[in-house]
């Protein structure tokens, strides 16, 4: 028995969140007692998981699993689980993994536990600490079965290095047919997701219009953060959908959050309560977002989002 | 084609949070509910299917009688009948087994649930009903469109989106996109007075039990005042973004 945790590639490179889910499954095993071994679905340099607590890595790699496909890579990680005869099974909270989990608990029979924020309060019962009610409150979690499924927040845990060495095996799976195919992948490639990011630049109502966005992308540039909108400015069209973040929109747990020109209406709170340090900069001294954030400027964007600009890459400049 | 929307009962999106009982059991009290949000942008996208293409929608919740207002809710929108399922929503996976027998009973083409309910975030029961009827499946499903037993959907993923090619039977986990939020409809008081009329059975559950359990809720801890510096002072934010928070 082990820990499986499944880690997420792109194009061959695990992503951070992989690494997360790694340290987290190492603390895991930890309390129980045992190893953690890794799932990788056509990575490279799989190895290099052993550094965050991985023992042992399964490697598939399957010409047919190029492009995601929520059954195949569930059955994968089931199969995985099986061989090890894994009594916990972790994945992040990507797209990806939110999306195969619910269909890898079905398959293991397992009960799942999404959203979760720390390493368990206890092992027996198994007892995870996860958000809800948007980030307003959180929910301390038993889970029942034989077999458990946790899925960890991003930047909840943390990357935790350790001084180890993962042997690495082939492994092979059998492959369900699967309904759905995908004709098209519309991504910007050279972009920070809001779902990776450690900084999200978040802009409001307050720049007025779409054409004054340019400042916030600059922003973002020089932090390597990602962007983000409130919802009145999706649903406006200024920005894409994809960028409005809030109860109805995507969670944000980023270390840093900056929200310019955004008021900070409730359900926008919730969705970006997780992030650990939020800074506003508003015209209104009376905006509900001032309770909410750790630092503030009183003042206007097109004044202070330059300075801000300017000042940082002075700084980067002096700190690179 | 038969349409069965799976409807949430969740607090209001401006609902402050409290619990009782030693913090075991959510507070309820002054509390007013509503259609999940993303719920509702599937009911409203049920209704184009309904209006455009002559599908029949059915609502169903999982939950006790006080959740029938949002039903009434959902027909006075447009469904036209709705199903109650009549037991706790203990968890996610519960739920889905409630859901897969409804679905086997009521022989359904097309599932549209929300991607997750507002409340407890769980975000599985689309997946898992999934996997329980064996029907394929699309999550966070932005777009959808039918052309006989074959289907095209959108999916949001992290950075962009994706475009697959699917077919009925289909369970999606819906959002936001599916419509736009003008799309949303407010029942007017013919669709109220009609919603009174239309069918709303109960039935009873099938013997399932939770795979897991909320023992207790916390609310997160309450924050310091806010730092506030001189718009003037720029370099000041970044000496404390950089010396104390060091997040850069």
């Amino acid at each position: 028995m082990s820990v499986l945790v499944y880690t997420e590639s792109e194009k061959g490179k695990f992503k951070k969140a992989a690494l997360e889910v790694v340290s987290y499954a190492k603390a895991i095993a930890t309390q129980l007692g045992t190893t953690v071994t890794a799932i990788a679905i056509n990575a490279e340099h799989s190895e290099s998981l052993g550094n965050y607590g991985a023992t042992k890595v399964l490697s598939i790699k399957d010409d047919t699993l190029n492009t995601f496909n929520a059954k195949k890579y569930a059955s994968v990680i089931a199969q995985a689980a099986k061989n090890e005869d894994a009594k916990v099974v972790v994945v992040s909270a990507s797209a990806d993994s939110k999306y195969l989990a619910p269909l890898l608990a079905v398959g293991l029979e397992a009960g799942y536990v999404s959203n979760v924020v720390a390493a368990p309060s206890s092992v027996s019962p198994f007892t995870v600490k996860r958000s809800a009610f948007t980030n307003k409150a959180f929910a301390n979690t038993e889970i029942t079965t034989d077999v458990k499924i946790v899925g960890l927040s991003n930047n909840s845990f943390g990357l935790v290095e350790t001084e180890g060495t993962a042997t690495v095996e082939d492994f092979s799976a059998t492959l369900p047919e699967s309904g759905v195919s995908v004709v098209s992948v519309d991504k910007a490639t050279d972009k920070v997701t809001i779902a990776d990011a450690e900084t999200v630049v978040s802009a409001g109502r307050g720049m007025k219009g779409p054409e004054n966005w340019g400042m916030i992308e600059e922003l973002a540039e020089v932090l390597g953060a990602a962007t983000a909108c409130s919802k009145p400015v999706s649903d406006l069209g200024w920005r894409p959908h994809g960028e409005h973040v809030g109860q109805t929109g995507k969670p944000v747990a980023s270390n840093l959050y900056i929200a310019i020109g955004i008021s900070g209406a409730i359900q926008h709170l919730a969705g970006i309560n997780s992030s650990k340090v939020k800074v506003v900069i508003n015209t209104d001294p009376e905006a509900p977002f001032f309770k909410a954030a750790d630092y503030g400027v009183v003042g206007d964007a097109f004044t202070v989002v330059p300075q801000l600009i300017e000042k940082l890459k002075a700084f980067k400049a002096q700190n690179a | 084609m038969k349409i069965l929307v799976c409807i949430s009962h969740v607090p209001d999106t401006t609902s402050k949070i409290n619990f009782t009982d030693s913090d075991t059991k959510f507070d309820t009290n002054g509390v007013q509910f509503v259609i999940n949000p993303n719920d509702e942008f599937g009911l409203t996208r049920a209704m184009w299917f309904k209006e455009k293409q002559g599908a029949s929608v059915v609502v169903v919740n999982v939950g006790g009688a006080e959740t029938e207002p949002t039903l009434r809710k959902a027909l006075a929108i447009g469904a036209d009948s709705a199903i109650r399922v009549n037991t706790e929503a203990t968890d996610g996976y519960a739920v889905a087994k409630q859901l897969a027998a409804v679905v086997k009973d009521g022989g359904y083409d097309l599932v549209i649930a929300g991607r997750e309910s507002i409340d407890y975030n769980g975000g599985m029961v689309p997946g898992m009903l999934a996997a329980m009827i064996d029907a394929n499946f699309v999550a966070n499903c932005i777009s959808l469109d039918i052309d006989g037993t074959t289907a095209k959907a959108i999916r949001e993923i992290d950075g962009g989106k994706e475009t697959v090619n699917t077919a009925l039977p289909l369970v999606i986990g819906g959002q936001k996109g599916l419509v736009e939020e003008s799309d949303l409809r407010i029942p007017n008081m013919r669709g109220i007075m009609m919603a009174r009329k239309k069918p709303l059975t109960v039935v009873e559950p099938v013997g399932v039990s939770a795979e897991t359990k909320a023992t207790s809720f916390e609310k997160p801890a309450p924050r310091g005042a806010v730092k506030l510096v001189d718009a003037d002072n720029i370099d000041e934010l970044i000496n404390l973004l950089h010396n104390e928070a060091k997040v850069i």
